[in-house]
């Protein structure tokens, strides 16, 4: 068996095979929801109803792909210049520290001014957090995907240290929890009565901006480059490590804003359970949009409805709410093989 | 001082040897797939999967054997799926790897939750016993800790030497090694490199499947939701620490088990000073320490993360 690259790629193709990855997915999913005892059918059509079913249900898939977008959008933007961040979870959560740190009373700020303070000092925490392991690849050779994912785990008992400790708010009955974010700190939400909230729509500029920058700008261009081949970049004249440096600021600053948006937006407080993956649910995303930026948001709104539909499907249908998460899985490694198929042709000898 | 003398105590030892025990098999699993070109992130959610189905196996009635047996298996599967992923079709390992790890782990939560859909506590089976060793598991120290222990931990010294003497002495070993370093040269030997890189990635998955069972099978007695707790990782940094040697990797273990002992008994003796969480930090920030000492020497194998594909330079 051996792999022929294609001389063209007609549409049907580009098309075709990605939906063809998600319709497997589909089938892998609904064998295992069989075996539940449950029908397929009935299971699939609450989860689409209880993802997109009704207005209550579509904004709440809108409000959980808000983090996914800012997550997604880091690991896209680091995997373009082949920087393997694997560690947005520790980055959304320093960018959440930061934001607690400054948010719950330190800074008395009216909204104009203390909403880009706040967004600034998140980027910055979950910057910081991506730039250990990126100077320890470029300074000793050190493989980041170990470190990174070694930090998510320093950061998450950082936190609950932080949370237990100085951060612990005094009037939260024990719970390791911090004190809510002032009112000037708030994102408003979209819609009177839901949990929509302006997050999302940051969330979508966010993604706007990324893509300009990719398409428009010398470190764009640059990033791409070292992604595409860090030798010819060096030899091209590019600062290989300075550039990997700014894309692990942008990076780390992204999924810093996933955690500042998630306190500001939706939960009031910083607690130990603010993000239930949405770090590695961002790796799906950025692979699932082909790490573009605009596609993100897609991907993300994708994922955000397969995990709110398996929550209802769950309830109503006694099917576990993990299928959710087997059928993103599922995704992820059947897109990539899709997207392979899209470029290559498989020969049998 | 009392920190001190707690490094004299056998019960320190013997913890060291059996936190490290399932950390041997995920690092020589490991090893053996890097060693053949592959890097195997899918680790993590192989070892939570191993001690899924292990357990499993031996509460719906196996053998306790037979629990380890069906965690290999269902490392190998998991592993096949991943070399064939990687290796023919030249998928990226960094994403393929993550992916494993999240389709195995939602997996092995998906069926727990279907086989007991309402627990409150999990339930439990009948684990491994201690075998000591007739006439080694009386002496000082060392008894305690080398041959005081559960048959999974000797069986984990038992494949360090297997391994080891697979990968030095036997032609099958020098092929593994010879597709590692450099594929078109093995090629030329007449070694088909995508049969043997995918065979090593399977045999290395069911070493970490065992591994996993280990925690269910002899640590503990039950499963539980994110018992792996990152120990998957920990065995890829394990890995560049042992320099790709089985040696090595026994001795990164061991001493990675005893600092983790330590760090628990530490907690007890000064938990009231520092907070827990620092000691439970300790291991993982050794760990990237180690990553950095050891970077200054690293003789990873050349051809690790590179695809082959015949013909192509």
């Amino acid at each position: 068996m051996r792999l022929e690259p294609r001389e063209h790629q007609s549409l049907a193709l580009l098309v075709g095979y990605p939906v063809l990855a998600l319709a497997f997915a589909a089938v892998v999913c609904a064998l295992l929801v069989m075996l539940t005892g449950a029908s397929p059918f009935q299971g699939f059509g609450l989860m689409l109803k209880g993802a997109l079913g009704t207005q209550f249900a579509f904004f709440e898939t809108l409000t959980r792909a808000t983090p996914l977008i800012f997550t997604g959008l880091a690991a896209a933007v680091a995997f373009r210049a082949k920087l393997w961040n694997i560690g947005a979870e520790a980055q959304l959560y320093m960018g959440a520290v930061m934001t607690v740190v400054l948010g719950t009373g330190l800074l008395p700020l009216p909204w104009p001014i203390l909403w880009p303070v706040l967004m600034v000092s998140a980027m910055i925490g979950g910057a910081l957090v991506l730039s250990v392991p990126t100077f320890l690849k470029t300074r000793f050779g050190v493989d980041e995907v170990v470190t990174t994912l070694l930090l998510n785990f320093i950061v998450l008992l950082f936190v609950s240290m932080l949370l237990e400790g100085v951060l612990k708010d005094p009037m939260g009955l024990g719970w390791p929890q911090s004190k809510k974010v002032i009112a000037d700190a708030q994102l408003p939400k979209l819609v009177q009565g839901k949990r929509l909230h302006l997050g999302f729509v940051i969330a979508v500029l966010a993604a706007l901006a990324v893509w300009i920058v990719d398409r428009k700008s010398a470190l764009g261009y640059e990033m791409r480059a070292v992604g595409h081949n860090a030798k010819a970049a060096h030899f091209a004249g590019i600062p290989v490590n300075r550039v990997l440096a700014k894309t692990a600021l942008l990076s780390g600053g992204l999924a810093g804003l996933a955690g500042w948006s998630e306190v500001t937006g939706l939960k009031g407080n910083l607690t130990l359970d603010l993000s239930p993956g949405f770090g590695y649910s961002g790796i799906v995303v950025a692979m699932l949009a082909l790490l573009h930026p605009i596609g993100v948001v897609a991907a993300a709104i994708f994922v955000a409805a397969v995990f709110v539909g398996a929550d209802a499907m769950s309830r109503t249908a006694g099917v576990p709410s993990y299928i959710a998460h087997v059928m993103v899985a599922v995704s992820l490694l059947s897109m990539v093989t899709a997207i392979m198929l899209t470029r290559y042709r498989l020969r049998w000898r | 001082m009392e920190a001190f003398e707690i490094l004299f105590t056998a019960s320190l030892w013997a913890a060291a040897v059996r936190i490290a025990s399932p950390l041997i098999f995920g690092t020589l699993g490991e090893l053996i797939c890097e060693r053949a070109g592959v890097l195997n992130l899918g680790i993590e959610g192989i070892m939570t999967a191993g001690a899924f189905s292990g357990w499993l196996a031996v509460y719906l009635g196996g053998d306790l054997w037979l629990g380890v047996a069906v965690a290999a298996l269902v490392g190998a599967c998991l592993g096949l799926l991943h070399g064939f992923m990687v290796v023919p079709l030249g998928l990226s390992q960094h994403v393929t790897g993550i992916g494993i790890t999240l389709l195995a782990t939602a997996l092995s939560y998906y069926f727990y939750r279907i086989a007991f859909p309402e627990v409150t506590s999990p339930p439990k089976i009948e684990p491994f016993a201690v075998f000591p060793v007739p006439g080694l598991a009386d002496l000082p120290i060392i008894g305690p800790a080398l041959f005081q222990q559960t048959p999974l931990t000797y069986l984990a010294f038992i494949a360090v030497a297997l391994v080891a003497w697979f990968l030095y002495r036997t032609p099958a070993g020098l092929a593994v090694r010879t597709v590692g370093e450099n594929p078109a040269a093995a090629e030329a030997q007449g070694i088909n490199v995508v049969t043997v890189r995918i065979l090593a990635v399977m045999a290395g998955s069911a070493l970490m499947g065992i591994g996993g069972s280990f925690i269910t099978l002899s640590a503990f007695n039950s499963f539980f939701f994110e018992m792996t707790n990152g120990r998957g990782w920990i065995c890829i940094a394990l890995v560049v620490f042992a320099a790709w040697q089985p040696g090595k990797a026994l001795l990164g273990a061991i001493l990675f088990g005893l600092f983790d002992a330590y760090q628990l008994r530490l907690q007890q003796l000064a938990g009231s000073v520092v907070p827990y969480q620092v000691f439970l930090m300790l291991p993982f920030v050794l760990s990237v320490v180690a990553l950095i000492v050891m970077s200054r020497r690293v003789a990873y194998p050349r051809a690790l993360m590179v695809p082959y594909r015949k013909g192509e330079r």
